[in-house]
């Protein structure tokens, strides 16, 4: 589904941020990527979803080169849904209208069908009866939830994550983990997510572990024990 | 005798109907259609300044230090006397064709405003985190709606009261195209005083409108900040 070879991407002349990455995501799988502050999480899964440029190397996103010039980006980023931190929700506009947005202007469906699909994902993430309230007069992880029904919305094949329980307290973050873990059940899409959070551990496949730029480890969820130590003492640095 | 002894306040009365249908009309026509164009021209001129494409910026920056270098009233002149030349040379035409004052004097606030504009709309769209095209652009939009359904919206609203306030002195600018004869409000003021001999009478009472107009607007665009701003 996913494939990075040999990807390096530098911030200016001297400042390199990725240092020849490379790994692969199949299909349906659950990958967490940890690693400290700096280490290039981010702008990994910004650069899978061409949001970010990089200098050298080639991704491959179900089947598309994201670094090619000829490959239409609007289009393959419609396939793709991604969660932020800080959540990125339209200010201005209502639940229902952000959900909307992406499904009448690029997926071209009838406003109708969107609001239909909407509603059917508020309701599982349990805020159907805030649709037509404004972003702010949500909570943060009611917030979270909304930013992660819109990621869904578009029946996306692959979900990126970036930080999705870094703005939030404990037991909301726990809530949001859960979610993310059904909806991959139910879904099966496969998820890319950025964390700190150890907790996540638990609903990953596989764990990729950044440390300045480098992936240097790479671990299967099948040695619970040796992830948590990893995981903690990266967190710890 | 008082010192307002000899004034005659009645005047004014007589001549309401020509100030206010002829002259305030046509003020107000003039500030209208040159705030929306401003505001069209200026929206274009500050997506050029900040586009990725250099050459772009660097002519929007041009065009927007060349306007505010400059005197209004010089390019109110300047615009009267160039704009039939402009449009021969636009349609090919044998002589300078006749775009009459009004015409003239509505490009020129156009293209003077839309330079004041777009730096508002600038700080506008820079006022709008980062974030928010990148989620734009995450969820597939393309550039220019990424720009029309989640940043100009956002950005439009965060400025709307400078806008406006823009727009309120725009209102007073318009005064300017006096030079041209035109009988905008101060013109026919001032033909009125002119005509029947009354210029005390008739210039304080245009200040008057002025000032009005003016007030009740700056209150009005106070009252709509606390009602539009965006809660985040």
């Amino acid at each position: 589904m996913i494939e990075i070879s040999h990807v390096n991407k530098w911030y200016g002349p001297t400042f390199q941020v990725l240092k020849d990455c490379t790994t692969s995501v199949a299909k349906g799988e659950v990958v967490v990527v940890c690693g400290p502050s700096g280490s290039g999480k981010s702008t990994l899964i910004k650069c899978v979803n061409a949001l970010e440029p990089f200098q050298e190397g080639q991704i491959v996103l179900d089947g598309v080169k994201v670094n090619d010039p000829k490959t239409d980006l609007p289009k393959l980023r419609a396939r793709v849904g991604m969660v932020f931190q800080h959540f990125e929700l339209f200010p201005h506009l209502r639940i229902i209208d952000n959900l909307c947005l992406a499904q009448e202007k690029v997926l071209g469906r009838s406003h109708d069908e969107a609001v239909a699909k909407g509603d059917k994902l508020l309701e599982r993430v349990g805020l159907k009866a805030h649709a037509n309230k404004y972003p702010a007069e949500l909570s943060g992880g009611q917030q979270q939830r909304v930013a992660i029904a819109r990621a869904l919305v578009s029946q996306p094949t692959v979900v990126f994550a970036d930080e999705p329980t870094g703005n939030l307290d404990s037991a909301t973050s726990g809530e949001i983990l859960e979610l993310m873990r059904d909806s991959v059940d139910e879904l099966g899409q496969t998820t890319v997510m950025v964390t700190h959070d150890a907790r996540a551990a638990a609903i990953a496949d596989r764990i990729l572990f950044l440390d300045d730029g480098l992936i240097v480890r790479d671990m299967p969820r099948s040695e619970p024990h040796d992830v948590l130590e990893a995981m903690e003492s990266l967190a710890a640095r | 005798m008082t010192m307002f002894g000899n004034l005659d306040f009645d005047v004014i009365r007589r001549s309401l109907p020509y100030l206010f249908l002829d002259g305030m009309s046509f003020t107000l026509m003039l500030t209208g259609l040159s705030a929306l164009g401003g505001l069209i021209f200026g929206t274009l001129i500050a997506l050029m300044r900040l586009s990725s494409y250099k050459v772009l910026g660097r002519i929007a920056g041009l065009y927007v230090d060349f306007m505010r270098s400059l005197p209004l009233v010089l390019v109110i002149f300047w615009f009267y006397f160039l704009v039939p030349y402009i449009g021969q040379w636009l349609t090919g035409a044998s002589r300078p064709i006749r775009v009459g004052a009004f015409t003239s004097s509505l490009v020129t606030f156009i293209m003077f405003e839309a330079a004041y504009f777009s730096e508002i709309m600038r700080a506008g769209i820079q006022s709008i985190s980062r974030g928010q095209p990148a989620a734009a652009s995450a969820l597939g939009l393309t550039y220019s709606q990424s720009m029309r359904y989640v940043v100009l919206p956002q950005a439009f609203r965060n400025m709307l009261p400078v806008l406006l306030t823009q727009t309120i002195v725009l209102f007073q600018d318009t005064s300017l195209v006096y030079v041209l004869s035109i009988p905008d409000f101060l013109g026919a003021a001032s033909k009125v005083a002119q005509r029947d001999g009354r210029l005390v009478e008739m210039y304080l009472f245009a200040a008057a409108v002025y000032f009005a107009i003016s007030c009740v607007a700056s209150w009005g665009v106070r009252r709509l900040q606390a009602r539009i701003a965006i809660v985040r």
